[in-house]
Formats: C-alpha cells, sequence, structure tokens
C-alpha cells in the first residue's frame, strides 16, 4: 500500500463544484516529495482551481487533500505549511524588496532582524541582493518574478505552489527562468507544484506531469511517457505537434496490433490495453518520427503525393497527401547528417514510420 | 532637434499649444466668476470696517481679525487680552468635525469593504443605495433627524418599549447629537472614495499576506490599508472640510450650547445683527486651515508617491 505519508500531497477523490459547474471531477493523485510536479492543461481545466484548493484559497467540496499525511482540508491558507508564487506576483507595493521578501517569517513569529537577515540570502539566491532597497514598481517583470519566488522561498515551506509564475515574461526570459527554476528546486529540495498551460515549459522542468481537461486527469507521468506514449486523443493532441489517423484495428498478436486506415494502407504498430478487434480508434504519429524515401516499408509506409513544403529554420515541414487517405505531416530536421531526402511537391513518395513511432490511442 | 524651428516662425506645435489656451479659457472664465472672485471679495471685506445693518463701509482696518483673537473690553479702550469665545468656538467644531470624521471612517470602511467585495453585478446598485438619501434637501434631513432624536422621538419610545431605558435618553442638543448629524450628512463621502480605491485593490494581495501566515487582521493592518490609504485620506478630507464649516446639524440638533464655526460665520450674514467684517474674516481663517490641512494631504501624498 502507498502510505499517504510518503506523499507531500495526496489528492484523494477532490471533487470542486460551483453551483451546478463542476470544475473538478474526482481527482486522485500523489504528489511526491521533493518532486516537481507540474499541472498542465488548457485554460480553464481546472489546474488552478486544484492548486488554490491546495493552498487554502478555494476549499474541496468533496474528498479531501493530504499534506505528508495530515488532512488539511480545516486548515485556513494562513496555517498551511505551503507557500505560493502567483500569477501576477501580488508583490506589496508599499513595501520594499527586502520587506516583501521577509514579511512571511515575520509573520510565522521571527524578529525582524531575523526576517531581513534571512530575506538577504533569498534574494542572494535569486541573485537581486543589489535590489533590496527598492520598491517592486522600481524592479523589471523577470525580477518581480524573481523577489516573489524568493517571497515564497523564505519561510522554507514544505510545498512551494507556482501557478504560471513565468506567463509574463518574453520567450528568452522564460526559458532562462525555467531552468533557474528546476535548478533551485534541486537545490532547495522542496517539492514545486507548477500549473502552466504551456506543454514545452512542462517537459522542460517536470519529473513528473499530470495533464488535465474538462476538470478530469487526462494522463499522469514522466515528460518522455506524456510526450512519446498518449494515452488518449487530448494528451497525444495537446503536448506538441501529430498526426491523428483514423484507422480500423483489423487483428491483434503477440502485442502488435495490425491497423487499415482510409484509402486501405496497412498500418502496424504496438497493441494497446482497451482497443480490440473491429475498434475504429486513432493513431497518433509524430511528425519529427516520419522519414520520406523512394522505398516503402511493409506495415510501415504509406504511399503519397508531396503538396507541398515549408521551410522554418530548424526543419522542414512537408504535407503529404495520402493515396486515398488523409493529409501527413512529415518533419525532417533541416541538417546535412543523416538520410535527410526532400521531395519536391507533386513527386510521389513514401513515408516511413520509425519503429514504435506509432501510438494507438483509447478514445 | 537638428535644425531647430526658424525664429519667429510658428511650428504645429505652437499652434497646438496655442488652441489648446485658447480651449480651457471656459474653464478658467467658470473658475475666476465661481472660486476666485467670491474668495477675493471675502479676503477684502475681512479687512473692511462694518456697517450696522450689514454691508460694509469701505475703511481699511484689522478690526475683525483683532476681534476675533482679542478682548479689548467693552469700549475698545482696555488692555488686549486673548480672546477665548470665537477660538473655544473654533476648537469645538475641530473636535466635533474630527469626532464624526472618526465615526465615519469606523462605519464607512466596512461598507465600503463590503460593497467593493460584492459581485461586479450587485455593487452598482449598493452605491445606488448608499446616495438615495441625497436626493432629499440635507435641511430636511436634518430637521427628521431632530424629530427622530428628540425626547419623545421614534428612537427614545423604541428604546423604552424594548426596556434598555426607563426615562428618555437626553440626545437633542448635545454633542453627540450634532457628531450624529454630521456623520449622517456626510458619511456617503466616507463611502464612495473608500470604495473606488478597495475597489482597484487587488486583492491577491491579501491571498499572499494569507499564503505568507498573516492573519485576517494583520493583512488589514498590514496590506489592505497601506494600499487604500489615498482613498481613506480623501474621505476623511471630504467629511472633515463640511463637517468643519457645517451649521445646520449644529443649529437644528446642538442647540445654543454646541455653537460650531459655521453657525458663528452663518450669524454674521443674517438679518441686520450681522458683521460682515467679521464673517470674512472668520471664513478666512476657517479657509486656512483647511488649506493648511490639505497641503500637509498633498506633501504626503508625493512623499507616498514617490517612495513607491
Amino acid at each position: 500500500m502507498n502510505s499517504s505519508a510518503e506523499l507531500a500531497v495526496d489528492v484523494r477523490n477532490a471533487v470542486k463544484r460551483y453551483g451546478d459547474f463542476t470544475a473538478l471531477q474526482q481527482i486522485s493523485l500523489g504528489i511526491r516529495d521533493n518532486e516537481f510536479f507540474t499541472l498542465l492543461g488548457p485554460s480553464g481545466c481546472g489546474k488552478t482551481t486544484l492548486l488554490r484548493m491546495i493552498a487554502g484559497f478555494e476549499d474541496v467540496t468533496e474528498g479531501g487533500i493530504f499534506l505528508f499525511g495530515d488532512e488539511i482540508e480545516n486548515l485556513p491558507p494562513h496555517k498551511r505549511p505551503v507557500n505560493t508564487v502567483f500569477q501576477n506576483y501580488a508583490l506589496f507595493p508599499h513595501m520594499s524588496v527586502l520587506e516583501n521578501v521577509g514579511f512571511g517569517l515575520e509573520m510565522k513569529g521571527s524578529s525582524r532582524k531575523e526576517a531581513a537577515k534571512r530575506a538577504g540570502e533569498m534574494l542572494e539566491l535569486v541573485q537581486l541582493s543589489q535590489f533590496a532597497g527598492r520598491k517592486p514598481a522600481q524592479l523589471s517583470g523577470g525580477q518581480q518574478q524573481r523577489v516573489a519566488l524568493a517571497r515564497a522561498l523564505a519561510p522554507s515551506p514544505k510545498v512551494l505552489l507556482l501557478d504560471e509564475p513565468l506567463s509574463a515574461l518574453d520567450l528568452k526570459l522564460r526559458k532562462a527562468m525555467q531552468i533557474e527554476l528546476k535548478h533551485i528546486q534541486r537545490e532547495t529540495g522542496i517539492t514545486f507544484i507548477f500549473v502552466t498551460h504551456d506543454q514545452e515549459e512542462a517537459l522542460t522542468m517536470s519529473d513528473r506531469i499530470a495533464v488535465m481537461s474538462a476538470g478530469e486527469l487526462q494522463q499522469l507521468g514522466d515528460a518522455r511517457a506524456i510526450y512519446e506514449k498518449p494515452r488518449n486523443m487530448f494528451v497525444a493532441d495537446f503536448i506538441g505537434d501529430t498526426n491523428l489517423l483514423e484507422v480500423s484495428v483489423d487483428k491483434v498478436t503477440n502485442g502488435r496490433a495490425e491497423c487499415r486506415i482510409s484509402g486501405n494502407h496497412a498500418l502496424s504498430c504496438d497493441a494497446v490495453d482497451g482497443v480490440d478487434v473491429g475498434a475504429r480508434v486513432h493513431l497518433s504519429i509524430r511528425p519529427e518520427r516520419l522519414l520520406l524515401s523512394d522505398q516503402g516499408i511493409e506495415g510501415s509506409s504509406l504511399k503519397g503525393t508531396v503538396a507541398e513544403n515549408i521551410y522554418i529554420g530548424t526543419d522542414i515541414t512537408t504535407i503529404m497527401d495520402v493515396d486515398g487517405g488523409p493529409k501527413i505531416t512529415v518533419r525532417t530536421s533541416n541538417t546535412e547528417r543523416g538520410n535527410k531526402r526532400i521531395f519536391e511537391p507533386g513527386s510521389r513518395a513514401y513515408v516511413n514510420m520509425e519503429t514504435g513511432a506509432a501510438r494507438l490511442l483509447v478514445d | 532637434m537638428a535644425g531647430g524651428a526658424a525664429p519667429g516662425g510658428s511650428t504645429a506645435s505652437d499652434t497646438y499649444a496655442r488652441a489648446r489656451h485658447w480651449l480651457l479659457m471656459p474653464s478658467w472664465a467658470v473658475l475666476g466668476v465661481f472660486v476666485l472672485a467670491p474668495v477675493c471679495v471675502m479676503v477684502i471685506y475681512s479687512f473692511l470696517t462694518k456697517e450696522f445693518r450689514g454691508g460694509v463701509i469701505w475703511d481699511p482696518t484689522l478690526a475683525a481679525y483683532d476681534q476675533f483673537f482679542f478682548d479689548r473690553g467693552l469700549f475698545g479702550d482696555s488692555d488686549p487680552k486673548l480672546q477665548w469665545t470665537y477660538i473655544t468656538i473654533f476648537w469645538r467644531s475641530i473636535w466635533q468635525a474630527g469626532l464624526a470624521t472618526i465615526l465615519s471612517l469606523l462605519i464607512g470602511f466596512p461598507t465600503a469593504y463590503y460593497i467593493a467585495t460584492r459581485p461586479a453585478k450587485t455593487r452598482a446598485l449598493w452605491v445606488f443605495l448608499i446616495t438615495i438619501p441625497y436626493w432629499v434637501n440635507l435641511l430636511i434631513r436634518t430637521v427628521s433627524m431632530k424629530f427622530l432624536l428628540r425626547d419623545e422621538g421614534p428612537l427614545n419610545d423604541f428604546l423604552l418599549n424594548i426596556g434598555l431605558i426607563t426615562e428618555p435618553l437626553q440626545i437633542i442638543n448635545t454633542n453627540l447629537a450634532v457628531q450624529l448629524g454630521l456623520f449622517y450628512s456626510y458619511l456617503p463621502f466616507m463611502v464612495l472614495p473608500i470604495y473606488a480605491a478597495v475597489e482597484r485593490y487587488n486583492f491577491s494581495m491579501s491571498e499572499a499576506a494569507a499564503d505568507l501566515y498573516a492573519t485576517k487582521w494583520t493583512t488589514l493592518r498590514r496590506i489592505v490599508l497601506p494600499a487604500v490609504r489615498p482613498g481613506v485620506i480623501a474621505g476623511c478630507i471630504l467629511v472633515f472640510v463640511p463637517s468643519l464649516g457645517a451649521f445646520l446639524a449644529p443649529d437644528l440638533l446642538g442647540g445654543a450650547k454646541n455653537f460650531m464655526i459655521g453657525s458663528l460665520i452663518e450669524e454674521q450674514f443674517k438679518g441686520n445683527a450681522g458683521n460682515w467684517p467679521f464673517g470674512a474674516a472668520a471664513s478666512m481663517i476657517l479657509l486656512s486651515m483647511v488649506l493648511i490641512l490639505l497641503m500637509i494631504f498633498a506633501h504626503q501624498q508625493r512623499r507616498a508617491e514617490a517612495s513607491a
């Protein structure tokens, strides 16, 4: 039995309703200690609601939330040993950066002097020592973000909650902060629960990711599992780019499924629990795991005509019209290495799948 | 600019500046006629000699100010002593207005906070409800207050009926009645600016404070109040200033003992018994005080902004 005491946060059958509207339906997930855990999903999927329930800003309609084995349902936010980095930072405008960072410590009972000392150390951690005396309004967005982080880390919470903290930053800064956050998480050993709608961000930073949609948990796993073995249509479509092909399953033998797509093309792939013979389901194939070639491979090829080549710098994207079937996207890395082949529009070619590239999806 | 405008030539921005000058004329005219001119008249009158049946004689003198501050005996020939009568009235006015302001703040702040934290749809309704009494003339409302508070009035009847008191409370003609009157007259001026400030307040700061282990009370004191301070100060000024010069509430609810500066000034211009220069001088003193107060406020605001 997986005792909840080993888990930093254990969400058990949590339901959240606002009147008739159900924001979260029966979510259960365990977040391990020292883990960088991400709640990923489009806006309105319930990820922020779940985070706010852990912080104590929303109550739980049904079910429970346990923090290191203790039920926290009845604790008001100011008594929960978790801290939050807010999306809009919510820094206190009338206090200096140092006072902001020291606030939590002071509230926990540290003297002003102790709080200031520890706040100073935190500012060092986020490399903002020279701005200690400034007011938040005198800092750039990225600096404010780091103050918010330092403020939430200063009281040494058991769990740090981050509500889309990077969404207001520009791309370059965001990427730098992703790495920095990951480093800080490793250094401090604090459990991070990170909310984002940006799948790339989630893949970059997380130990494990919970993909959510419409108030439900769609898939829980590490970045690799989520990307390479999506469980259903939603996950496959939401994480990265993919080709979703409608298939009918002809035969399942020895863990392999023989599938057929419109145009009578045969494809074989790994069988998946819950998809049986006769099922009409979808197959997900990542465009970067397809190759264009003169020669087909039995059971792993689709023949068609090149419709268009799109140059996007790092890659060249080719749109293929599969004979009698759907359009399919192939991504070829723009390097001189390997077996790169680009076909002119109108030319005939085979699209070959790498082994294990095709993934059958439940629903 | 490298080339610069030719000397004497007119550029687009010159034209714009001149146009703006002309467009502002109506505002200047209104301010001049309705604000500046009356104040000038008052300043001048305060330095003139009184005419016994009201009005002034064009004979410059400091008599009005002298009368306010000094006592020179019945015939005006004794040694000048400090005259406490008017200073006392002044002091009482400040005291009354101050208490009314504090009372308004204590009631107005929670009210404003409550309204500002309602769902957006119902907020307008609450604000509307707050302003409804102000569709009725202040005089009528103050007379109603007098009726409510008097010994045989509904308030005392009610308290007697529920057995809380055995004898009618003497409320009318007391300081308390004046404060209640002022409080009632000017409460919306406290509620509305605070409401506006709280409505703009970013409540995720309160969440952040709670998240950082602050109790509700500490959050209010350390986070909310500093953030809505400009609204609170504006509300206090808007209640304090008119309360200081009010004459209806003190006249009707306070009786003769609780005379305030507003009533004193009003009397100087009423009927034949008045003394226009003295009234003007008292007004000037009141105005200077208010002005000093506002300057302190403005200075504080500037300092707060500079540090924010």
